[in-house]
């Protein structure tokens, strides 16, 4: 395996987050009944035209602002033509020399010392096609075009990644990013957010690429990981065992964990591309492009070193945060308006939130416990009112529905106990019940303490203070 | 009998007489001469009366838009919502629109009346009618002969007296080719000027709508409902649209015409060329000035709108593919058979062989030397009229090298049939306006003359064509067995 | 340039359409013709011409993003040869 390179480029389309299609006024809404959100362009009647969405220009500029790419002042739609079912006209409406994102860059982070520079090689603007559904009649394909027509940015990376593992992050990111921008709602179940990955091998030391297969049909990072893995391995066997790799489109069977080859999109693949004459060069000027950059929200890097000098908050734990938007906003609303220490806060939500959202499943945008309440329970560990143990299972009872934080301390009497003179009462009666302890802790052997500890924590039931136990016990067994 | 949209307008507001009569007329006409022609595809009698008593009574209630009640013909690739639009296609023949082109939708709006759906080359492929799944349409002025094409339909309604008005579409010549072949005016406006929207594609950076009509005067009441801009259509212009009736009587003096020397060459007839000099000497009384001017790039036209028609109409003609609408074949093995068949059966012989050639034309290994290579000389060939239309008002010439020919004559040499265009298609490739209006005959057959004018001029045509008109009654003769 | 009857296969198949075999000579011998009428076009000297796409060399005009269109699939699918359950129907694909 060790003189092997793996070299991958990915080709990510992300459906805009558009409310119209990109040539026509009808719905891209998700899950409509069968072609009802197909209008006469979507379905390529004869004698319609297209006309273009701003918005959906608006958000391609906004991504290439984003990566630092430069944006065609003069960018130009061509027709690929093909004949499927789902591509009503028999062309696709796409960029092909001139498209509105150029030549950018992301960086992705590998672990926590290793970053790397992955170059993005242009992201254009087309339609995205409709289904073929293949289940539902027994000799019959049947065709939903309400898809057809949806705004896609086809991002487009150069091959720059040399592991599955870089593959997934550099998704993630761009993912992440698409979010942040909120061009494309990233439901991957839904098809929103696509990937396809070339990727070929080559002995290591090699300038010459090998030949690529192209995997399509990956619906989930976990995915990316298997089906590259998968390929990867496949094509070494073929080339160790004296074959080679033929370039050819291959379809990841998430079920049999395999990709295999797709015969029926091989043949016919000249596309014959040449400008739409329905539609005329897309000019983007440069005060275009300041009003779009004045407008950005703030990115993840951005948030990443503000989280850092602001909260205080370590590299990887404000990385972590901003990696995924929804966390980030989560985190910032917690922090909104509460006396929570924030280093704290971000502990809770990377720690036990995370835990038990990934533990059910749930996105964080669904999670049971809000912001608000999660900042709340982390004040009463700051204000002392109960303790970092205690505090977890609070967590849980939130977790469960029980109410907010106050409540659940209060129906379960779970506040901590502060009075000295009562945790002197504790310690008392524990010193008494353990003579043995005491003088091997005089003799000087110190671990007996956290056994002292132990028991007066269990004798409160956990309410005790820690940190005033641990004196008043110190105090208590030296003389 | 009526026979100017006019005077139609006039007798329906004087209350001469009513739409539904003037209707009935024509209808009748039409259910009497439609048989030797074949000019129309459909005919729309119950659409047709409807809309002429919703516009009598628009009349009687005093609400006139510009055309209440005038009975016109549409070129069957406009799409009328709920009339079949064939496209002169068998892969259409079953295709009832779902909704009305933006020109269909601007002549209802004006309150005129529907009669029928005019015969074309299928899918305005041809120069002579002779392509059309529904038959030839023969020529008023001698049924032997072609009317031209591919609007042949809507101009020989003209010629006959079907219609006082109809619509044609014009990518190489297909209004003013027919125009000039029966004896009637039409006019291609400025390329972006009239909606696409609703129109079957041929070649969508060519393709413009325009009218028929028996004059001038006509053809602007046609256009001014046409014209403006559809933000349906990408490629329509936002350019105001000015009174083409009023600037009709407009003095010529001083106007000055360039007469370019590769129209004038060998390919023309000479007779033809006579009546067209005749003309040139009557404008002349009328004050133009005319002058020598070259288009050297003119001879190049013909293989830079073969490749660029062809190449646009292969990609536009996929969307016919038996899924969705229009003829699908018998038991389709597969879905490659399913499309093969569908399309082989539905199109006819030139319709696939345009749609070969610009298949291979923008194919890996040739889109450079063809479609490349013909844009480029596409700008070269509007920079020869910029150059022209700095030093005149309007280019003339004679709108085709010959009066209509016999029927087969050239159905089986494609080439020597795209030869008919060479004179109209320049225009298309630069997007320039240009009218036929008729000029006189030879050999019995009416014979066209083109004014061509600049970007958006189009009121400079219909003026100057008019004016001609004023002085001459070519525009008024009929063929005797329709009269 | 002259088309041979294999060029002509390639390029009906590339535009699926089926040609019968009786007629493949006919075609490419009419399509060889009209490629020679358009080989005129080299005998002009067009280098560093810009290509002209749009006669009016106009720009690209932006619509608001706002639906706009209503449900006509009844209507639609009455134009469909074979339509059930909403969907198209067609031979089955195979991927």
């Amino acid at each position: 395996m060790n003189e092997w390179e793996t070299v991958i480029g990915l080709e990510i389309h992300a459906q805009l987050a558009t409310a119209s299609k990109i040539f026509s006024a009808a719905s891209t809404q998700y899950g409509a009944e069968p072609n009802r959100h197909a209008c006469v362009v979507d379905l390529g009647m004869p004698g319609v035209l297209p006309v273009l969405n701003r918005a959906a220009v608006n958000m391609a500029i906004r991504f290439g602002v984003a990566i630092g790419a430069e944006i065609g002042h003069e960018s130009v739609f061509a027709r690929k033509n093909y004949f499927y079912p789902d591509l009503p006209k028999g062309y696709q409406i796409s960029q092909f020399e001139f498209p509105i994102v150029g030549r950018g860059q992301i960086s992705i982070s590998l672990d926590e010392q290793n970053r790397k520079q992955i170059g993005i090689t242009r992201a254009h603007l087309e339609e995205d096609a409709g289904k073929s559904i293949h289940d539902q009649f027994p000799a019959q394909s049947g065709i939903d075009l309400n898809r057809a027509g949806t705004p896609l940015l086809e991002i487009v990376s150069e091959p720059d990644m040399r592991s599955a593992k870089e593959a997934v992050a550099y998704a993630r990111k761009i993912h992440s990013l698409v979010r942040y921008l909120e061009i494309c709602d990233g439901n991957m179940q839904e098809g929103s957010f696509r990937c396809d990955a070339n990727v070929s091998v080559r002995r290591k030391g090699d300038e010459k690429l090998g030949t690529r297969a192209e995997l399509k049909n990956i619906n989930s990072f976990r995915f990316i990981e298997r089906a590259i893995n998968y390929e990867v391995e496949r094509q070494i066997d073929l080339i160790e065992d004296g074959g080679s790799v033929v370039q050819e489109t291959r379809l990841y069977d998430s079920e049999r964990d395999e990709t295999r080859s797709m015969r029926s999109k091989e043949e016919a693949n000249d596309y014959r591309y040449f400008p739409d004459p329905d539609l005329l060069p897309v000019v983007v000027t440069a005060k275009d492009i300041e009003r779009i950059r004045a407008a950005l929200p703030e990115l993840p890097e951005q948030k990443q070193q503000r989280y850092i000098s602001e909260y205080g908050l370590s590299n990887d734990n404000a990385e972590l945060l901003v990696a995924n938007r929804d966390t980030a906003l989560y985190f910032e609303a917690a922090c909104n308006n509460s006396a929570a220490p924030v280093a704290q806060l971000a502990n809770w939500i990377l720690g036990d939130l995370a835990g038990a959202l990934n533990k059910s499943g749930l996105e964080i945008s669904d999670s049971p416990v809000s912001a608000e309440m999660l900042a709340l329970l982390v004040e009463r560990i700051a204000d002392n009112t109960i303790s970092g143990k205690i505090a977890k299972q609070v967590f849980e009872a939130m977790w469960q529905g029980e109410g907010d934080p106050d409540a659940i301390i209060e129906a379960r009497g779970l506040k901590q106990i502060t009075d000295s003179g009562a945790i002197e009462l504790l310690i008392d009666e524990v010193i008494a019940a353990n003579p043995e302890q005491v003088e091997q802790f005089r003799a000087g052997k110190d671990k007996v303490l956290g056994f002292f500890v132990g028991q007066i924590m269990k004798q409160s039931q956990g309410k005790a203070n820690p940190g005033q136990v641990n004196a008043i016990l110190r105090e208590k067994l030296k003389h | 009998m009526a026979r100017s949209i006019t005077e139609i307008r006039d007798g329906l507001t004087q209350g001469k007489y009513s739409s539904v009569e003037i209707t009935q007329d024509y209808l009748d006409r039409i259910e009497q001469h439609n048989p030797a022609l074949n000019c129309f595809i459909s005919v729309t009698p119950e659409i047709a009366l409807q809309q002429a008593g919703e516009a009598d009574r628009a009349i009687a209630d005093g609400n006139i838009q510009a055309l209440t009640g005038v009975p016109l013909a549409h070129k069957d690739l406009f799409c009328t919502d709920g009339v079949r639009t064939s496209c002169g296609s068998r892969i259409l023949d079953n295709f009832v629109a779902p909704y009305d082109a933006t020109v269909i939708e601007n002549f209802k709006k004006a309150g005129a009346v529907m009669l029928g759906k005019t015969n074309m080359d299928e899918f305005a492929m041809g120069s002579s009618n002779e392509n059309s799944y529904y038959g030839n349409v023969a020529n008023p002025w001698d049924l032997n002969r072609v009317p031209g094409g591919s609007s042949g339909g809507s101009a020989a309604v003209i010629a006959a007296g079907l219609a006082p008005g109809s619509t044609g579409t014009d990518t190489g010549g297909s209004i003013r080719q027919p125009a000039a072949l029966c004896g009637v005016t039409g006019i291609k406006p400025t390329y972006g000027r009239v909606s696409r929207y609703g129109m079957v594609a041929f070649a969508s950076s060519l393709d413009q709508a325009g009218p028929f009509a028996q004059s001038a005067e006509d053809c602007a009441l046609l256009l001014q409902t046409m014209a403006g801009f559809d933000r349906r259509d990408s490629t329509s212009a936002e350019e105001s649209v000015p009174d083409f009736s009023a600037d009709l009587n407009h003095p010529i003096e001083g106007l000055k015409i360039g007469l370019p020397k590769e129209y004038f060459g060998d390919g023309l007839d000479s007779q033809l060329a006579a009546t067209i000099e005749a003309a040139i000497t009557e404008l002349r009384k009328l004050g133009a000035e005319f002058c020598d001017i070259s288009l050297p790039n003119a001879n190049l036209s013909i293989p830079v709108y073969y490749v660029i028609a062809m190449a646009e109409c292969s990609s536009n003609l996929s969307r016919f593919d038996g899924v969705r609408f229009g003829h699908r074949c018998d038991n389709p093995r597969d879905l490659e058979d399913l499309y093969k068949r569908s399309r082989g059966e539905g199109f006819g012989d030139e319709v696939k062989r345009r749609i070969m050639i610009g298949t291979y034309a923008l194919s890996a290994g040739y889109y450079d030397a063809y479609y490349l290579k013909a844009q480029q000389l596409r700008r070269m060939i509007k920079d020869d009229y910029q150059k022209a239309f700095t030093e005149v008002d309007l280019i003339l010439g004679p709108t085709t090298p010959e009066v209509a020919f016999a029927i087969g004559a050239k159905t089986d040499d494609p080439v020597s049939m795209y030869l008919q265009d060479i004179y109209t298609i320049s225009l298309n490739l630069a997007g320039l306006p240009g009218i036929s209006l008729p000029v006189g005959f030879v050999d019995s057959m009416p014979v066209g003359m083109q004014l061509i004018g600049n970007y958006f001029d189009e009121a400079r045509l219909l003026n100057t064509a008019h004016c001609y008109q004023q002085v001459s009654d070519w525009h008024l003769q009929r063929p005797q067995a329709f009269a | 340039m002259a088309l041979k009857p294999g060029d002509l296969r390639n390029i009906a198949h590339l535009a699926r359409l089926h040609i019968e075999d009786d007629s493949i000579d006919r075609y490419a011998d009419d399509l060889s013709s009209i490629l020679e009428l358009v080989d005129q076009m080299n005998r002009v000297d067009s280098s560093g011409v810009k290509p002209l796409a749009n006669p009016l060399d106009a720009t690209q005009r932006l619509r608001d993003d706002e639906v706009t269109e209503i449900d006509e699939r009844e209507k639609f699918q009455q134009l469909a040869p074979d339509v059930e359950q909403g969907l198209y129907r067609v031979p089955r694909v195979i991927e």
